[in-house]
């Protein structure tokens, strides 16, 4: 039983990790000759100076002589005046100018066709019309939807283009012409232009009040019926010219229709007193000089098909 | 291989070693930045370029204060698709009296190197009161507060010196209209002949609709002039640089 007790318990047996190390250690210097020592000691612990693993110095190297062939493939070294060019002519200008260019190349035979045809022959077109429509949706994604809307739904002050109230017209041509030269900016000289008077400077408050009345009735929305009446006189004086006797609108002019409810800057009290008070000028920039001639026609007949062409 | 051997004693020596990787740093540095300040082929000469009209200059500084180049970036690469949707590619030139440069390095907005004259004043106004009342997709903020936030040009001159400090070429008679130049750009009524012969091409008129001079106006007058100077239609750039 005495010796029972003795017994090392098992994991005795296992020598401490030193021990084993320093075996270990013994077996491997025997192995293979000592390779020299940096010499630096720290706390006893020495450090081997063991060369680089050849891949790896390899590799270093040949990233050397890859960095010297590229800077004479392509631009690097200054020189007195200018860089080298380099020997594949590299410039990304160039690039990018050539890359355009391919890309225009291989549309060129659709877009020569939908810049020198009339609008209404590429919409009986089928082909041509499901490539401009396309293309249309794109120009108007990248160019149109920040104002009215990626859905082409509209905003305060910018009209929805979906519905069949018009502005300015809603034929392709009349699209057209709005697209390249915009309305009421500075830059084209063709753009559409016409302004409302303020009439806080021509009327006074109780009359733009009860004209406002009469375009709430014009819209057929609730009103004060009396006050309506009274604005009708008011009406016809200052605003048919432009909007029309029955308020129907004058695409001449941009000036909207105000009988169908549906508002560019809204059909509340508070926001039409506003409108006839200090008037509205809503601008779109042209896009003529910004988009190219196939591009801006592409639009148009995208515009055109969203629901209201004429 | 006799040379490599010494390495030993740079490793061992630290002011030998900061001293080295000094003149290490230093030689590249002359190598890499020297050359752009003679070579023909980076300072382009391009006609238009001018510095920012005072009133374009606070705009600028507002757009830097409020970082609104964390979101946009104003460098339109030479990239195809870059350029079909911005416009032509930038110009060093474009940038050489920004300091700092707004050339940004992430784009979660659009980018805004040529941005004038794409949307309307009204378009700007309504975008930065709340940007997902024309655009209801953005995740842009609000910056509404800019149409209360009245500026009279009190220290635009002193901006200007400071720019004139570090190379932007602002004349003394440019300093001295500064306040001036500064007030009128933004009011229709006043008389323009004096700054628009100074900056040319400046756009004058009241960008916020509103009649006070407000930090919308003048962010306005800067975007709206953004991109605006260098005219391609006469100006091609040479494709070799
Ligand atoms: C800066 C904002 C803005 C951008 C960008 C813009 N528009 Fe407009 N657009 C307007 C405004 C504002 C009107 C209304 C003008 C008015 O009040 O008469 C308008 C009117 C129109 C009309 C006439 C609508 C009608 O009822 O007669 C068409 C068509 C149109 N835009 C198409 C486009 C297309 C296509 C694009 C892109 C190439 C575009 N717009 C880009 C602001 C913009
Ligand atoms: C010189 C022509 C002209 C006259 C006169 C005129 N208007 Fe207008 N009106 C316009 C034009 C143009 C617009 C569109 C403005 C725009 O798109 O920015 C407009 C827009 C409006 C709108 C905004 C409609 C909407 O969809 O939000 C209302 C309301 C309006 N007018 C009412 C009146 C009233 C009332 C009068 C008379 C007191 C009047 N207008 C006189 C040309 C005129
Ligand atoms: C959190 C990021 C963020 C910040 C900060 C930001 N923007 Fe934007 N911005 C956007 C995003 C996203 C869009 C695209 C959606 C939109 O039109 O609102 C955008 C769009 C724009 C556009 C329209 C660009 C175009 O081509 O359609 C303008 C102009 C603009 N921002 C100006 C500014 C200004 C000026 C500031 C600083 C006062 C600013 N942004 C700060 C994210 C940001």
């Amino acid at each position: 039983m005495a010796d029972d007790e003795n017994k090392p318990a098992p994991e005795d047996k296992v020598q401490p990790p030193e021990r084993q190390y320093a075996e270990n250690r013994a077996e491997l210097r025997q192995k293979q000759a000592e390779p020299p020592k940096t010499g630096h000691v720290w706390d006893g612990i020495e450090e081997y100076d063991n060369p680089m693993p050849r891949w790896w110095l390899w590799t270093f190297y040949i990233t050397i002589i890859w960095a010297l062939l590229y800077t004479i493939a392509y631009p690097a070294w200054p020189l007195v005046r200018q860089a080298t060019p380099g020997l594949l002519g590299y410039s990304s200008r160039a690039d990018v100018a050539q890359d355009i260019d391919s890309v225009r190349a291989r549309n060129a035979p659709l877009d020569t066709r939908i810049a020198s045809m009339e609008l209404d022959e590429v919409v009986h077109d089928p082909e041509l019309f499901r490539y401009a429509v396309a293309g249309g949706a794109a120009v108007y994604r990248t160019f149109c939807s920040q104002c009215h809307g990626s859905g082409a739904q509209g905003a305060v002050a910018f009209p929805s283009l979906l519905n069949d109230d018009w502005l300015w017209g809603g034929t392709l041509d009349d699209i057209y012409w709005t697209i390249a030269h915009g309305v009421r900016n500075e830059n084209d000289p063709d753009a559409r232009w016409s302004q409302m008077p303020a009439f806080g400077e021509i009327l006074d408050r109780s009359e733009i009040d009860s004209v406002a009345q009469y375009v709430l009735a014009l819209a057929g929305r609730q009103h004060d019926a009396a006050m309506a009446r009274s604005g009708e006189e008011l009406y016809l004086d200052n605003c048919a010219a432009c909007h029309g006797d029955d308020g129907l609108g004058d695409r001449f002019q941009g000036a909207p229709n105000l009988t169908n409810d549906i508002w560019q800057y809204g059909g509340s009290l508070a926001t039409i007193t506003e409108t006839i008070t200090y008037s509205r000028f809503g601008v779109m920039p042209s896009w003529a000089d910004r988009l190219t001639e196939a591009q801006v026609r592409k639009v148009t007949l995208y515009v055109h098909q969203l629901g209201g062409g004429e | 291989m006799s040379l490599l051997k010494h390495h030993g004693k740079i490793e061992r020596n630290a002011t030998l070693l900061l001293g080295l990787s000094f003149a290490v740093v230093t030689v590249s540095g002359i190598v890499e930045i020297v050359p752009l300040f003679y070579l023909e082929n980076t300072i382009e000469e391009v006609e238009g370029v001018r510095p920012y009209s005072p009133l374009e200059l606070a705009g600028r500084d507002i757009y830097i204060r409020e970082g609104c180049y964390v979101c946009h970036s104003q460098m339109i690469r030479p990239l195809r698709d870059e350029v079909e949707r911005y416009g032509h590619y930038s110009l060093a030139a474009e940038s050489m009296y920004d300091h700092p440069f707004q050339w940004g390095s992430k784009r979660t907005g659009p980018d805004l190197a040529r941005i004038g004259g794409r949307y309307s004043d009204e378009w700007h106004v309504a975008h930065m009161i709340d940007p997902q009342s024309v655009v209801p997709e953005s995740v842009m903020p609000p910056y509404g507060f800019m149409m209360n936030v009245r500026i009279d040009g009190r220290y635009i001159e002193d901006l200007m010196r400071v720019h004139r400090l570090v190379g932007v070429p602002y004349t003394d008679e440019m300093l001295e209209n500064a306040r001036a130049d500064f007030l009128a750009q933004a009011n229709p009524d006043a008389d323009h002949s004096g700054l628009l012969e100074r900056y040319p091409g400046a756009q004058t008129r009241n960008f916020d609709g509103q009649p006070e001079l407000t930090e919308m106006d003048a962010i306005i007058a800067y975007m709206q002039m953004l991109g605006t100077l260098v005219d391609f239609s006469t100006f091609i750039p040479d494709a070799s640089r």
